[in-house]
């Protein structure tokens, strides 16, 4: 699953909005669908979220920049989160990060120049009975050595 | 042909779809007719992608499967084969009451759920009050299985005893600890137990609405929750009339955005609310006043999971297993440098060093266990002198450890201690809620201090030390409170580990 990116515009903004406001605690599933139609969360929604659910705007940055999972910009074309976690680490995991990174010449949270893949620090899959994990867009991987994170990354690129 | 392949993450993560896909295409060749089922995992994750065949009416396994196999698959032949899944020691070593349906039937239909057992605990549940309900609980002896072991019945009692116009069941599904899987497990592999569960407690408590709150680390899971959300309520088991009961519950499953702190159930309620998930002083507690300010039961996957079937079998059916006053089976998640890795469901009782040694295998690697951290990254590295210690909440908590959500995660000699202790310090740096000070200013100087430690600095091992003391006294939820537990378990017992580098800088 590539990140979806559709074009921002105010009425898919607002439609988004809208479809969430009557939830009970709709800001967090809001925020979701906008990073999932634009792959970001947009600065134009600002406003429009904090008319809508009747918050400032230092409320809304402060929630938007508290969770790990928001951006406030586009990621690359995949993401790959690699666990650094303690089962993971049991086997192997930190070196297999440390080795990815460099590969790509990232640090955590990094774009590749191609702009395919961003690498991102995740702790814990739930897939430490197989570990070391990651995770490329949706997809989990288990048992992950330096051929499986080659083969995803290639992935990304093609 | 009736074949079953897992569609639980840790089978997809070794490889499930590619097994499918060469099953379907050899079958095609041979012109047999497959039904393939999508069923959760069995919990041996070393033998993932476990497939079974039915043989005379009985499943026999075969794993871990590769799309080379599917021909031997078919013929029901090969190196592979395992025999009888049922009669496989892991299987027949359990207790599975919790996860008795987890790998058997298809998690998304109803129709297996309910031939299986689903839905008795519910309709049981129907007929009595909710004192009764309450009651119920109280004497299956259930605890708390996110962490902190609090008994369920009076939780429930005092969201029951409130008076209010709305109540509300919120499930904390955020499972962020490292070497735990039980939550996500269940989720995939048997959904429709988590809505019955959270069904009957709101019945119970009174609550028509209830949330799920599931990490959005979990998108398997998140997809399988909601889709058998949809099913129960097209079924009438959720809605305003379950199973034709005339009461009402209905539940929405909501995502968490990745920040471990949102499993500390006030920081969880806030987040839900869509604000930062920033702890919240207790009192008032959650079941007073919860989500939107209103009483709340919050409890983890597996404590709602299990109440099915605590109501299908009767309270004192569940109560009669178990150790002390820890009640029942514990859902071990045995994890990291282990070489069978897997769930496995039991009595509370066995000790350590069986479930790593005897159960687990030992380590992968083949180089003898160092360490385990039992109950996740806050929780004690427990070394092999202590391996006698039996499961259970007040043997553990003797012993300087805790159980948390039992995950086990096994380290071979390899392990450096300094680096994990280094590392619980910097993960509780990284997420942190910010709210008190030791939490959050301690964990950043506790990075600096094992630094020093390990450049050698002869003061900096009283100093970590101090600061441990500090964090556990002075914080406000356990993120901050027990950080000092792994860290200092790692000092304590292998000292070694913190001595070489300051040796080695002499
Ligand atoms: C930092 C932190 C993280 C926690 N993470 C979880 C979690 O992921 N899942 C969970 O059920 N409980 C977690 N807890 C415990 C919850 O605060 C709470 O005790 C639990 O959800 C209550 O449910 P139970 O009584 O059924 O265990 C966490 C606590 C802390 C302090
Ligand atoms: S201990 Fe840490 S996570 Fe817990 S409330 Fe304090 S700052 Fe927040
Ligand atoms: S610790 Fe890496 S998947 Fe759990």
């Amino acid at each position: 699953m590539p990140t979806a990116r559709s074009e921002i515009t105010a009425d898919e903004i607002a439609q988004i909005i809208e479809a969430h406001r009557g939830l009970e605690g709709p800001l967090l599933p809001m925020l979701h669908a906008l990073q999932e139609a634009f792959g970001f969360v947009p600065a134009e929604a600002h406003q429009p979220i904090c008319d809508a659910l009747n918050i400032t705007r230092a409320e809304l940055h402060g929630v938007i920049s508290f969770y790990h999972d928001f951006r406030k910009a586009p990621a690359g074309r995949h993401v790959l989160k690699i666990c650094r976690a303690e089962a993971c680490q049991s086997v192997g995991g930190a070196a297999l990060a440390e080795a990815t990174l460099k590969k790509l010449g990232l640090d955590w949270h990094g774009t590749s120049a191609d702009g395919a893949v961003t690498v991102e620090p995740v702790y814990c899959l739930g897939l430490c009975a197989c570990a070391p994990a990651a995770m490329i867009d949706d997809r989990v991987v288990g048992r992950v050595d330096d051929a499986k994170i080659e083969a995803m990354i290639e992935e990304a690129r093609a | 042909m009736k074949i079953w392949v897992p569609m639980d993450s840790a089978a997809k993560a070794l490889g499930a779809e590619a097994v499918v896909e060469a099953l379907k295409a050899e079958a095609a060749k041979q012109g047999i007719e497959l039904e393939i089922v999508r069923n959760g995992s069995r919990g041996m994750i070393w033998l993932e992608p476990l497939v079974e065949v039915e043989i005379d009416g009985a499943r026999h396994g075969y794993g871990p499967a590769e799309p080379g196999d599917a021909a031997a698959i078919l013929a029901g032949s090969g190196a592979k084969a395992l025999g009888p899944v049922e009669e496989l020691d892991w299987m027949r070593r359990q207790t599975r009451l919790t996860f008795a349906r987890v790998g058997v039937i298809d998690p998304l239909s109803l129709a297996d759920y309910e031939a299986h057992g689903g839905l008795a605990g519910l309709r049981r549940a129907l007929g009595l009050s909710g004192q009764e309900i309450v009651d119920e609980v109280k004497t299956s002896g259930l605890r708390g299985r996110g962490g902190a072991g609090f008994p369920t019945g009076i939780k429930w009692q005092t969201v029951h005893d409130a008076q209010a116009p709305q109540k509300y069941i919120v499930c904390n599904a955020d499972e962020g600890d490292s070497g735990t899987f039980a939550d996500r497990m269940i989720m995939e592999g048997d959904p429709f137990t988590l809505i019955e569960g959270m069904a009957i407690a709101g019945i119970g408590v009174g609550a028509t609405r209830g949330y799920v709150y599931i990490r959005s680390e979990y998108p398997d899971a998140i997809k399988v929750m909601r889709r058998a959300v949809e099913i129960a309520r097209a079924e009438g088991v959720l809605g305003s009339d379950v199973l034709g009961s005339g009461r009402a519950f209905d539940m929405e499953i909501r995502v968490g955005a990745g920040a471990y702190v949102c499993g500390e159930e006030t920081s969880l309620l806030n987040s839900l609310e869509g604000k930062r998930g920033v702890v919240r002083a207790k009192p008032p507690l959650p079941a007073l006043e919860g989500f939107l300010g209103r009483p709340t039961v919050v409890n983890n996957v597996i404590s709602l999971a299990t109440v099915p079937v605590i109501f299908e079998k009767g309270a004192q059916h569940y109560a009669d297993f178990g150790l002390g006053r820890s009640r029942g089976t514990v859902t071990l998640q045995i994890a990291g440098n282990v070489a069978r890795g897997g769930l496995f469901e039991t009595a509370f009782g066995m000790s350590l060093g069986e479930v790593v040694n005897y159960i687990g295998g030992g380590t992968a690697s083949g180089r003898p266990v160092k360490a385990v951290q039992v109950g996740g990254p806050l929780g004690a590295y427990m070394p092999v002198s202590k391996f006698d210690t039996a499961i259970g909440y007040e043997e553990f908590d003797a012993e300087g450890g805790l159980i948390g959500h039992a995950g086990l995660v096994v380290f071979d000699e390899s392990a450096d201690m300094l680096q994990m202790a280094r590392f619980a310090m910097e993960f509780c740096a990284v997420e942190s809620c910010g709210k008190c000070t030791p939490c959050r200013i301690g964990a950043v100087r506790g990075v600096e201090t094992i630094d020093r430690i390990a450049q050698g600095d002869p003061q900096a091992p009283a100093l970590l030390t101090d600061l441990c003391d500090t964090m556990r006294d002075g914080s406000l939820c356990a993120l901050g409170g027990f950080t000092p537990y792994p860290v200092m378990s790692a000092l304590t017992h292998f000292p070694d580990d913190f001595a070489t580098a300051k040796e080695a800088a002499e």
